[in-house]
C-alpha cells in the first residue's frame, strides 16, 4: 500500500462503519415506516427510537468524516463527484434534514398521533438517504462520473440499473442490520414479543437482502462489467465470498436466537460490501483518474493521517463508552439502574466582592492589551483576560438565591 | 499529476447558489451558537444542583437539556448540510483548494464527534449514571464546542487571508496545510468574535424567553433563576464583544483594506478619514450619514491622520456591493452596542442593589434582545463574508470560478427554502411544546424516568 492509498482506506473503513451503525439507524426508521398500526405498531416505532435515540447522531458523524477526508485527499475527485452527482446528493441531504427534525419534534411530542406523523417522516426519510447515498455509489461504481465540474450526465449518472440496484441495496441491507440489532435490544430488554417480532423481520430482510445480492450481480454484469469482472474475478473475490458466507451464518444465528453473535455477523456481511467494491474498483477512482492521480501532495497526504490517527486515539475509546453503556443498558429508557445519590447541600460562597474587583481589573487589562496595544503578543493576552473578565464576572454577579 | 484543478464553468444562476450558501449559513449558525454556549450553562446548573441539593437546580439543567438535545440535532443535519453544498455548489473550490483548508474540516469532524458521542452519553444518562460521571460527561461536551469552532474557523480565517501554497496554472501547489490553517494569525478575532457571540446569542435569548414570561406574569423563583444565568454571561459577554469588534476592526484594516473601504464607505484613499454611522452610500460617497472628521483613520489605525484605502484601489468589478456590507456592519455594531448597554444596566442593578431589574422596560427590552442578537450575529457573518466578495478565496479565486456548472440551482434552492422553511415551524414548536410542559409535571416524570 502507498501513502496515497491510505487516506482513501480511512474514508472506506468510515463508509463502512457509516453503513452498519448510520445504516441501521435509517432500517430502524424503515421498521417504523412498515409498523403499522394499533399497539403493536406503536411499541415497534417506540422501540425502533429508543433504541437509535442517543447514538444517532454520533453514527450519523462517519458520513461527514468520509467527505472531509475524500475532500481534503482527493480534492479534484470529490469535486467531480459532488458536482455531477449534485442530484442523488441533494435528495440525500434533503432526507438528512427530515430525519434530524423528525428526531428534535420526537422530544416535544406527548400525544400518540404526533408521534405517529413524526414517525412517518422519519421513515420516509429514513428510506429516501440511504437510497439516494447508494445511488450516487452506483454512478462512482459503474464508472459514469468523469473528472471536471458537473462534467456527467445529471441524471443517468445516478437514475441507471447498478445505481438503483445498490440504492434498494443500501435501503434493504440497512433495514436488516436494524432488525438483527433491534431483536438483540429486545432480547437485552427482556421484551418476548418485540424479540419474536424483529427476528422474523431480520430472518425476511436477511433473506431479501442476500437474494437482492446474488441479482444485483446480473445487473452489474450487464451494466457495469468492470466492476463484475473485479468482483468475481478480481481482487474483490474473496470479500464476495467473506459476504456471502458471513450473511447466511448471520441467518443461521438469528435462526438460532442468537443475537449478540449476530450483530456481528451482519456487521461483516455488510461491511464485506463495501470493501468488495474497494477492492474491485481499485486502482481507478474515476475513469481516467487512478487513486495515485487522484491524491493530493506527500505533505496533505501527511497531515491527513496524523490527523485521522491522533483523532482516532480519542474517538475510539470514547465512541467505546457510548456503545458500552448503551449495550449494558445504562442508557436505557425504562432501566432502574444508575446513581441516584443526593449531594451535599453546601452552601456556595462566591466572595461576590473579590471575584467583582479582579473582574473589573481583568476588563482594564483586555482594554488595554487588546485594543490600546498593538503587538500580536498583546492582543492574545488581551483576548485572554477578556474571556477571563467573563469567568470572574459571572462568579461575582450570579445571583444564587434570588 | 492529473486533475488536481477542474476547469471554471459558466453558471446562469450564481447569486442563486450564493443565495442557497448564505440561506444555509444563516440556519446554521444560531445553532452552533447555542452548540458553543448552551451546554455550559446547562451544566453550571447541574453544577448548582450538585452543590447544592436543590431540585429547582436539577428541573432546570434537565429541561435545558431537553432543549438543547433537540437543537443539537437540527444542528447536526443543517451542518451537514454545509459540508454536502461546499461540493454541490463549489467544486472547483474544493477541487483546487481542498487539499488546503480540508485538514482544519477533518479535525473538526473529529470534535463534532465527540460532541455526538457525550451529548447521547449526558442526555441519557441523566439518573442512569452516578451523579459524578454524569457531570463529567458534560465537559467534552463544552470543549469539543471550543475545538470545533476553532477548525472551522481556522478555515473561514484562511478564506479571507490564505496563506500556505503556491499558484501555478490554476492548481494549488506547494500545499503546506498546517501552515495555512494555524499558521494564520488572521483567524484568532474571527475565533474570540463567534466564540463570544455564541454566549451573548445564547445567553439573550434564552434569558428573553423567561423576560417574555415575566412579562406575562410567570416569575417565581424557577423562572428568577433561568433568567438570572444566561443573562449575566450574556451581560458580561457583550460588553467584551465590543472591545474584540474594535480589534477585529483594526486586523481587518490591515489584512482587508478592501473589506475595510466597502464597510466605511470610502471611496478614495485619503489621510485622515471620516467615520459615518448611518447613512446610505451613492455616487462614490456616505449621504444623509454622521459623520465625525478622522475617526475611522483613528479607529483603525490609532492615528488620526492615518492614510485609509479607498475602494479606487481596486477595479469596480473587485469591489465588494458596498451598501450590503454596510449596513450590515452598521447593524451589527449598532445592536452590539445596545446590548452592551443593557448588559451594563443589568449588571449595575445586580451590583448595586443585589437583586434583578425590576423595571418592566427592562424586561421588554430583554424580550427584544434574543431577536435582535441574531440579527447581529447573520449581519456579522454578511459583514465577514460578503465582503470578501467576489473572492471566495481572497484575492486568489473568485466566486465565478468556484461556481458548479451543474444546473438546478433555482429548483435546489426553491426546495432548500420550503424545508427550511418547514424546519423553522418544526423548531418553534418543539420549543413551545418543551416550555409549556408544566413544571410539576416534568420534575414528576424525571423522578418516575
Amino acid at each position: 500500500m502507498h501513502l496515497y492509498d491510505l487516506p482513501l482506506v480511512f474514508a472506506l473503513v468510515g463508509l463502512a462503519l457509516y453503513v452498519v451503525l448510520g445504516g441501521a439507524d435509517f432500517g430502524a426508521g424503515f421498521w417504523q415506516l412498515t409498523a403499522g398500526r394499533g399497539r403493536t405498531g406503536e411499541r415497534i416505532r417506540d422501540h425502533a427510537h429508543q433504541s437509535v435515540a442517543a447514538v444517532w447522531e454520533a453514527n450519523h458523524v462517519w458520513l461527514i468524516f468520509v467527505l472531509t477526508v475524500v475532500w481534503t485527499a482527493y480534492p479534484a475527485a470529490f469535486g467531480s463527484i459532488a458536482s455531477t452527482l449534485s442530484f442523488a446528493l441533494f435528495i440525500a441531504a434533503i432526507g438528512i434534514i427530515f430525519r434530524g427534525t423528525a428526531y428534535a419534534l420526537r422530544s416535544g411530542a406527548s400525544g400518540r398521533r404526533g408521534r405517529r406523523t413524526i414517525d412517518l417522516l422519519f421513515g420516509i426519510s429514513s428510506v429516501l438517504t440511504p437510497f439516494a447515498l447508494g445511488a450516487a455509489v452506483g454512478g462512482i461504481a459503474s464508472r459514469r462520473v468523469p473528472v471536471g465540474n458537473a462534467a456527467g450526465d445529471l441524471f443517468s449518472s445516478w437514475l441507471n440499473p447498478t445505481s438503483i440496484f445498490v440504492g434498494l441495496l443500501a435501503v434493504v441491507s440497512g433495514s436488516y442490520l436494524a432488525a438483527v440489532y433491534l431483536s438483540a435490544d429486545a432480547r437485552r430488554l427482556g421484551d418476548d414479543d418485540l424479540e419474536r417480532r424483529f427476528r422474523i423481520r431480520a430472518l425476511g430482510s436477511g433473506i431479501v437482502a442476500g437474494a437482492m445480492a446474488v441479482a444485483g450481480l446480473f445487473v452489474i454484469h450487464h451494466d457495469a462489467h468492470p466492476l463484475y469482472d473485479g468482483l468475481v474475478n478480481g481482487s474483490g473475490r474473496p470479500a464476495l465470498v467473506i459476504s456471502a458466507v458471513a450473511g447466511v451464518g448471520t441467518l443461521g444465528l438469528v435462526w438460532a436466537r442468537r443475537f449478540e453473535a449476530a450483530r456481528y455477523g451482519a456487521v461483516i456481511a455488510v461491511a464485506a460490501v463495501v470493501a468488495g467494491w474497494a477492492l474491485a474498483q481499485n486502482p481507478v477512482f474515476l475513469p481516467g483518474l487512478t487513486v495515485k492521480q487522484a491524491a493530493a501532495s506527500h505533505d496533505v497526504l501527511v497531515a491527513v493521517i496524523v490527523a485521522v490517527v491522533a483523532g482516532g486515539v480519542i474517538l475510539f475509546p470514547s465512541l467505546g463508552v457510548l456503545f458500552r453503556l448503551l449495550l449494558r443498558g445504562r442508557l436505557d429508557h425504562a432501566s432502574e439502574e444508575g446513581g441516584l445519590e443526593r449531594p451535599r447541600g453546601t452552601e456556595i460562597d462566591t466572595r461576590p466582592v473579590l471575584m467583582g474587583r479582579l473582574a473589573a481589573a481583568l476588563l482594564l487589562a483586555g482594554f488595554g492589551f487588546l485594543n490600546v496595544a498593538e503587538a500580536g503578543w498583546a492582543h492574545a493576552i488581551g483576548a485572554a483576560c477578556l474571556l477571563c473578565f467573563v469567568a470572574t464576572g459571572f462568579a461575582a454577579a450570579v445571583p444564587l438565591r434570588s | 499529476m492529473l486533475g488536481t484543478a477542474l476547469a471554471p464553468v459558466s453558471q446562469h444562476y450564481l447569486d442563486e447558489a450564493r443565495q442557497m450558501q448564505a440561506l444555509s449559513f444563516m440556519v446554521h449558525i444560531p445553532l452552533v451558537c447555542f452548540g458553543i454556549a448552551f451546554p455550559a450553562m446547562v451544566l453550571f446548573a447541574e453544577w448548582l444542583y450538585l452543590r447544592t441539593g436543590d431540585d429547582l437546580y436539577r428541573t432546570l439543567a434537565r429541561r435545558w437539556t431537553r432543549v438543547m438535545v433537540a437543537l443539537f440535532a437540527v444542528g447536526v443535519v443543517t451542518g451537514t448540510i454545509l459540508s454536502f453544498e461546499m461540493g454541490l455548489l463549489w467544486p472547483d473550490f474544493t477541487g483546487t483548494f481542498g487539499a488546503v483548508f480540508g485538514l482544519g474540516f477533518a479535525i473538526e469532524g473529529f470534535s463534532f464527534f465527540l460532541e455526538a458521542i457525550f451529548i447521547g452519553i449526558y442526555v441519557y444518562g441523566w439518573d442512569r449514571l452516578s451523579a459524578r460521571w454524569h457531570f463529567a460527561s458534560g465537559f467534552p461536551i463544552v470543549i469539543a464546542g471550543m475545538t470545533g469552532s476553532l477548525m472551522v474557523i481556522s478555515v473561514n480565517g484562511w478564506m479571507q487571508h490564505p496563506s500556505g501554497f503556491a499558484m501555478r496554472s490554476g492548481q494549488a501547489v506547494d500545499v503546506h496545510p498546517v501552515d495555512a490553517l494555524f499558521g494564520n494569525w488572521f483567524f484568532w478575532h474571527e475565533l474570540v468574535h463567534m466564540y463570544i457571540a455564541g454566549y451573548i446569542v445564547t445567553g439573550f435569548l434564552v434569558a428573553g424567553a423567561y423576560a417574555f414570561a415575566r412579562l406575562r406574569g410567570r416569575w417565581g423563583r424557577y423562572e428568577r433563576t433561568a433568567l438570572a444565568i444566561p443573562l449575566t454571561i450574556a451581560a458580561l459577554a457583550s460588553p467584551a464583544q465590543v472591545l474584540v469588534g474594535d480589534w477585529a476592526a483594526r486586523e481587518v484594516a490591515v489584512a482587508q483594506p478592501t473589506k475595510l473601504a466597502a464597510l466605511e464607505g470610502v471611496p478614495k484613499t485619503t489621510r485622515g478619514a471620516p467615520e459615518h454611522l448611518l447613512g446610505w452610500y451613492t455616487d462614490g460617497r456616505v449621504k444623509y450619514g454622521l459623520r465625525i472628521p478622522k475617526l475611522l483613520s483613528f479607529l483603525a489605525y490609532h492615528d488620526p491622520n492615518a492614510r485609509v484605502q479607498g475602494l479606487d484601489a481596486v477595479p469596480p468589478d473587485r469591489r465588494p456591493p458596498v451598501n450590503v456590507v454596510r449596513v450590515a456592519f452598521q447593524l451589527m455594531v449598532g445592536i452590539g452596542t445596545l446590548l452592551a448597554l443593557l448588559g451594563v444596566v443589568f449588571l449595575a442593578v445586580r451590583i448595586r442593589r443585589r437583586r434583578l431589574p425590576e423595571s418592566r422596560w427592562f424586561y421588554r427590552a430583554l424580550t427584544l434582545a434574543g431577536p435582535l442578537s441574531l440579527v447581529a450575529l447573520i449581519a456579522g457573518w454578511v459583514t465577514t463574508e460578503v465582503g470578501r466578495q467576489p473572492w471566495v478565496v481572497y484575492q486568489v479565486m473568485l466566486t465565478t470560478q468556484a461556481v458548479t456548472g451543474a444546473s438546478g440551482i433555482p429548483v435546489g434552492y426553491a426546495t432548500l427554502v420550503a424545508v427550511y422553511a418547514l424546519l423553522a415551524v418544526a423548531v418553534a414548536w418543539v420549543l413551545r411544546r418543551l416550555a409549556r410542559a408544566p413544571l410539576a409535571h416534568v420534575a414528576a416524570q424525571y423522578e418516575n424516568a
